[in-house]
């Protein structure tokens, strides 16, 4: 049976009929695990998680094309430099899709960068990490897209159609995202000394943060039953998380290296894997805007909306000045 | 700090191959139908996916109101004899 | 969705359709496939050929650097796209020449001196800002279009097969500059001045593009003579210029002699970047 809507805030007091008809339709469509569409009537709270949700996972896809940026006029060998390059740009259309999908739900681009730009709005806060070194590019592939397609296959089967499609059309471009990360640093780990050095301290670097990426436990994320009952999210934070550490504790043996977690092993009686404890402070420090680069990945955003507002304005005038003309 | 650059919304249908239907793939801004058609280019064929591209402001689209389902899509409701299916006694006979 | 259901999607993961640079179907000749097939050239012909590498290499480099910096995200595609095609043009080129020498790709990317290169010097010019970048597009899109025209009739077989490839890219490339050319010209005022500014700062290295070296008159049928170009290229470029309402500059043209080996200053710095982190480990592979 339909999970029973929880109070929304947005209903008048006492529903009308078509209200409560509306309201009936879209319980259906999500009792149905069917999709929901932008015409579709939706409840106020269920519009807004969604919007943030997506959104957030934009400007996340926006902000992470800096990291890997940072390395492409270094790249050592021409091959890296066009894979690299590739992978940003899916990255840039990335977003792009995702805009597109919250825009359906009411809120235009120029408000959504408005968000990002006065550092409203929420990113991946892995991205306020600095790519020190080459091996990083290897070490941001695998384990911070890994951890961003555990997240992200299940949401191909979203409520909400805009961002379900666009998930899918995600997750075919970003399998080989993961895999070029993992051969960067395969290279790597059967290179030289310093390159096998580099490649473990690019894990070492990124291993923590990358597990945090799910989100806090889920005793501590109210949002996330919510989610659940509205079919945009499908797993919760602990169990993706698991799922996770799973993989890469299998992966990292191929590659000849460790992962910084001595505590790390599976428990049989418990099934589940047993991790060291995340640094949830330094987590939310981040957030917060106290990581170590949050300041540089705004600014690089705003300056390039600035010094780009020049070459917006003058297309704008040009497509005015042709429709005038053709009416003329 | 934000200046709205009127860049209109433009959706995309993308066609990926001779015989098929042009698909909506989602949208895209940009500040008129040359430069969309050419965003559109770069952002839903890179893979080689697109035959085919087709841009329209969103604007421009007129669409049927899901809460109007019940009037507008009533009347193909019922009428099976539309469909092959309903023609039972034609059931194995060959290249029918 | 079930548990099993995201295990058996995150296993089959990997199996999705995946290619890192654009697929072209047919015959798209690709850098790897001359490495392992391609016929060593003559010393003559892979001196021809790295002339083209460096300048689609040196450009490449350039307008990899605006990945994340572009006035709006469907141009961080944009120019993100025209830098991968550039940069394959690049790596065809380099591949071929150093065949003949037995240098790989990264050995002549990686490992020459400044003094070794033979680019052209509008292609090592800063971006600047959009509007440069623009221009320079404009100048160097509509000569290597013509260029590669013509050199898909070239006698060398493997020139032919990358021009073939390349000039359907390029003409691509062309179009996106001449479409922004026009809007920023006629834009605003604004956008007409920077414009003029782009052009002025520019134009002094377009005389170089046509300059016929002796790597060109030694290979005839071959290679392709660059003054035989400067006709079309200046009608070309004309005509977009008026459609902009923008005007040729009268500026000077530079000393310029990127061909043998002399550079303006600014070749030094971007070869220390883009050098720096392979230098730091020889022999190494990535």
């Amino acid at each position: 049976m339909a999970p029973t809507t929880p109070q929304e805030p947005g209903l008048s007091a006492v529903p009308s009929y078509e209200e409560e008809q509306s309201k009936a339709r879209f319980d259906a469509l999500i009792d149905q695990d069917s999709r929901v569409e932008p015409r579709d009537w939706m409840p106020e709270p269920y519009r807004k998680t969604l919007t943030r949700q997506v959104s957030q996972h934009a400007h996340s896809e926006i902000i992470g094309m800096q990291p890997e940026a940072n390395w492409i006029t270094r790249a050592p060998s021409l091959k890296r430099k066009s894979i690299l390059m590739a992978k940003v740009q899916d990255e840039a259309g990335h977003g792009l899709y995702l805009y597109s999908a919250a825009e359906t739900l009411g809120t235009s681009r120029d408000e959504l960068n408005e968000q990002l730009l006065t550092g409203r709005a929420k990113y991946s806060s892995i991205f306020n990490y600095p790519a020190r070194s080459w091996a990083d590019m290897g070490a941001i592939g695998w384990l911070v897209d890994g951890a961003a397609i555990a997240n992200q296959v299940p949401l191909c089967r979203a409520s909400y159609g805009p961002y379900g499609r666009a998930m899918v059309r995600i997750c075919k471009e970003e399998s080989f995202h993961q895999r070029q990360g993992f051969e960067i640093l395969l290279s790597l780990s059967r290179g030289t000394e310093a390159q096998k050095k580099m490649a473990q301290d690019a894990i070492n670097r990124f291993y923590e943060p990358s597990l945090m990426m799910f989100g806090p436990p889920d005793d501590q994320s109210p949002n996330s039953q919510q989610s659940m009952a509205w079919n945009i999210k499908r797993f919760s934070n602990d169990e993706l998380r698991q799922r996770f550490v799973g993989m890469i504790a299998e992966q990292v043996k191929v590659l000849g290296m460790t992962l910084p977690d001595p505590e790390l092993h599976y428990d049989e009686e418990k099934k589940q894997w047993i991790h060291k404890d995340l640094n949830w402070d330094e987590f939310m420090a981040v957030i917060k805007g106290n990581g170590p680069v949050n300041s540089q990945r705004l600014e690089r955003r705003r300056e390039a909306h600035r010094e780009g507002a020049w070459v917006r304005e003058a297309a704008s005038a040009y497509a005015a000045k042709q429709a005038q003309s053709e009416v003329a | 700090m934000s200046q709205s650059n009127n860049w209109p919304l433009w959706e995309v249908f993308v066609r990926s191959s001779r015989g098929l239907s042009h698909v909506h793939a989602g949208s895209l801004h940009a500040p008129d139908e040359q430069m969309a058609v050419r965003n559109a280019r770069d952002l839903y064929t890179r893979r080689n996916e697109g035959v085919s591209l087709w841009v329209v402001k969103s604007s421009d689209i007129i669409s049927s109101d899901p809460d109007e389902k019940d009037s507008f899509f009533e009347s193909p409701q019922g009428k099976d004899y539309r469909h092959a299916t309903y023609y039972k006694a034609s059931e194995g006979v060959k290249h029918l | 969705m079930k548990h099993e259901e995201l295990d058996a999607a995150l296993d089959s993961f990997g199996d999705a359709l995946a290619s890192a640079t654009r697929v072209t179907p047919g015959n798209a000749l690709r850098p790897e496939d001359i490495a392992v097939d391609g016929v060593a050239p003559s010393d003559e012909v892979a001196q021809y050929a790295l002339t083209l590498g460096d300048d689609a290499l040196i450009l490449a480099q350039r307008l990899a650097h605006w990945i994340s910096r572009a006035p709006e995200l469907e141009e961080d595609v944009a120019l993100g796209n025209i830098a991968l095609d550039i940069l394959g043009h690049a790596r065809s080129f380099l591949t071929y020449a150093g065949l003949a020498w037995d240098k790989s790709e990264d050995d002549l990317a990686y490992w020459r001196e400044e003094e070794e290169f033979t680019s052209l010097w509008i292609v090592e010019q800063p971006n600047g800002h959009f509007g440069v970048t623009i221009i320079r597009q404009l100048i160097v899109s509509i000569y290597q279009h013509l260029l590669y025209q013509k050199l898909v009739t070239s006698q060398d077989e493997t020139l032919a097969a990358i021009a073939a490839k390349a000039v359907k890219e390029v003409d691509y490339h062309r179009d996106h500059a001449i479409q922004w050319t026009i809007r920023l010209g006629q834009g605003t005022d604004e956008s007409a001045q920077k414009m003029r500014h782009a052009l002025e700062i520019l134009w002094p290295y377009v005389d170089e593009m046509f300059r016929d070296e002796p790597v060109h008159q030694n290979l005839e049928s071959i290679a392709v003579l660059p003054s035989s170009l400067k006709d079309a290229w200046q009608e070309e470029i004309s005509a977009v210029l008026a459609e902009a309402g923008l005007e040729i500059p009268a500026t000077g043209q530079a000393m310029a002699f990127g061909r043998r080996g002399e550079h303006s200053e600014h070749l030094g710095y971007l070869l220390a970047e883009m050098q720096v982190l392979a230098r730091k480990h020889p022999g190494a592979s990535w």
